[in-house]
């Protein structure tokens, strides 16, 4: 079965991980900007970052037939420094022309306090002005419901497209809201910290499976890439089709990332391709 | 040397935390399904009632000691 992973941080893995999702069926990868463990110094730091996830990481994908896109941000835990975000926002417009650059990703909250807010709205504000999509981390653990009831504040008075924002990182007690406001929800499955593959199903049982992803997030502390396709095993497992698989693990990211039209993966139905097999 | 107290609970915090999150979402699975199959009142099976047996234990009793061994002795045939 294809499969998109829509949230990988491919710097943070090996050449092995690339190999054994393709062996699974992983066709894309979208790798959103990330904190690398330490709060970067210099506005080029964050450049040559960018180069990275832009330029390199295409090509080392590619030699295993997977195409890897990419999101350009200051991620929220490095936003408490609002001097070097504006430096380094200032520079982001120069990765919109590249050929795999889908928006500006991961923004938010980390800790929801007033630096990283007005980071926020500086990026958002810049995605907007440059028709880029929009994807939104959510705070972890305790600082969860708070950092994504802000979100949604400072997205409401901000002329969004809820459509072409993506939030991610929900669990059950944050799911709700941003879907009736319209905006594309994520669950990133960890091994032990986040969403785990049977909640994520419960979740799509509850939610239907209309703008909603799953991602595994897979990044360098501890996770798992195959956590993505442990719930695909989880949902084909209590009876859902193959074609009910491809629309959430698939289609869902190929609607939700090709509203940007450099990524040109499109949806896929099972029926019309077996009706275009010879026999 | 043995861990103090508040090392154990920094290393199992989360991992503990997680089993809590996953029974929950296992209780309320076999909710929706019996209420998605027009079931009424709680769902009658012996398994059940042991999972709630075991978690009345842990909140009622947590001060004591030997969880698991109470809990495993709990899930057994002791006919």
């Amino acid at each position: 079965m294809q499969i998109i992973q829509p949230h990988y941080h491919a710097i943070a893995r090996t050449a092995q991980d690339y190999e054994r999702m393709a062996m699974s069926g992983v066709v894309a990868v979208a790798e959103p900007a990330f904190w690398a463990g330490f709060d970067r110094l210099y506005p080029e730091t964050f450049i040559d970052y960018f180069h990275q996830i832009s330029e390199f990481e295409p090509t080392r994908a590619a030699e295993y037939g997977i195409k890897h896109y990419c999101w350009v941000a200051v991620n929220p835990k490095e936003a408490e420094n609002p001097k070097l975000s504006h430096e380094v926002i200032k520079h982001m417009p120069e990765f919109y022309k590249k050929p795999t650059v889908l928006g500006v990703g991961e923004i938010g909250f980390h800790k929801t306090t007033k630096n990283e807010e007005e980071i926020f709205e500086a990026q958002v504000e810049q995605a907007i002005k440059y028709d880029q999509l929009i994807l939104i981390h959510t705070p972890h653990l305790q600082d969860k419901v708070r950092g994504t009831k802000r979100t949604l504040e400072v997205l409401s008075h901000m002329n969004v497209n809820p459509e072409r924002v993506w939030i991610d990182h929900v669990e059950e007690h944050t799911i709700r809201e941003p879907l009736e406001a319209g905006y594309w929800v994520g669950f990133t499955l960890y091994p032990i910290t986040k969403c785990s593959p049977k909640r994520a199903v419960d979740m799509l049982e509850m939610y239907g499976h209309e703008r909603i992803l799953v991602n595994s997030s897979a990044d360098w502390g501890p996770s798992d890439p195959f956590t993505l396709q442990q719930c695909v095993v989880q949902f084909r497992a209590r009876g859902y089709s193959v074609q009910d698989a491809i629309e959430i693990f698939h289609n869902n990211p190929a609607r939700f990332l090709g509203q940007n039209p450099k990524f040109d993966i499109k949806p896929i139905q099972l029926e019309a391709i077996e009706e275009n097999v010879p026999v | 040397m043995m861990q103090t107290a508040l090392q154990v609970l920094d290393r199992e915090y989360l991992e503990a935390r997680c089993a809590l999150l996953e029974l929950a979402a296992a209780l309320d699975r076999i909710d929706r399904a019996h209420d998605h199959e027009g079931g009424t009142g709680d769902l009658n099976d012996s398994r059940l009632e042991l999972l709630n047996q075991a978690i009345r234990t842990l909140s009622e009793e947590s001060h004591l000691p030997n969880r698991s061994e109470r809990l495993l002795l709990l899930f057994s045939d002791l006919g």
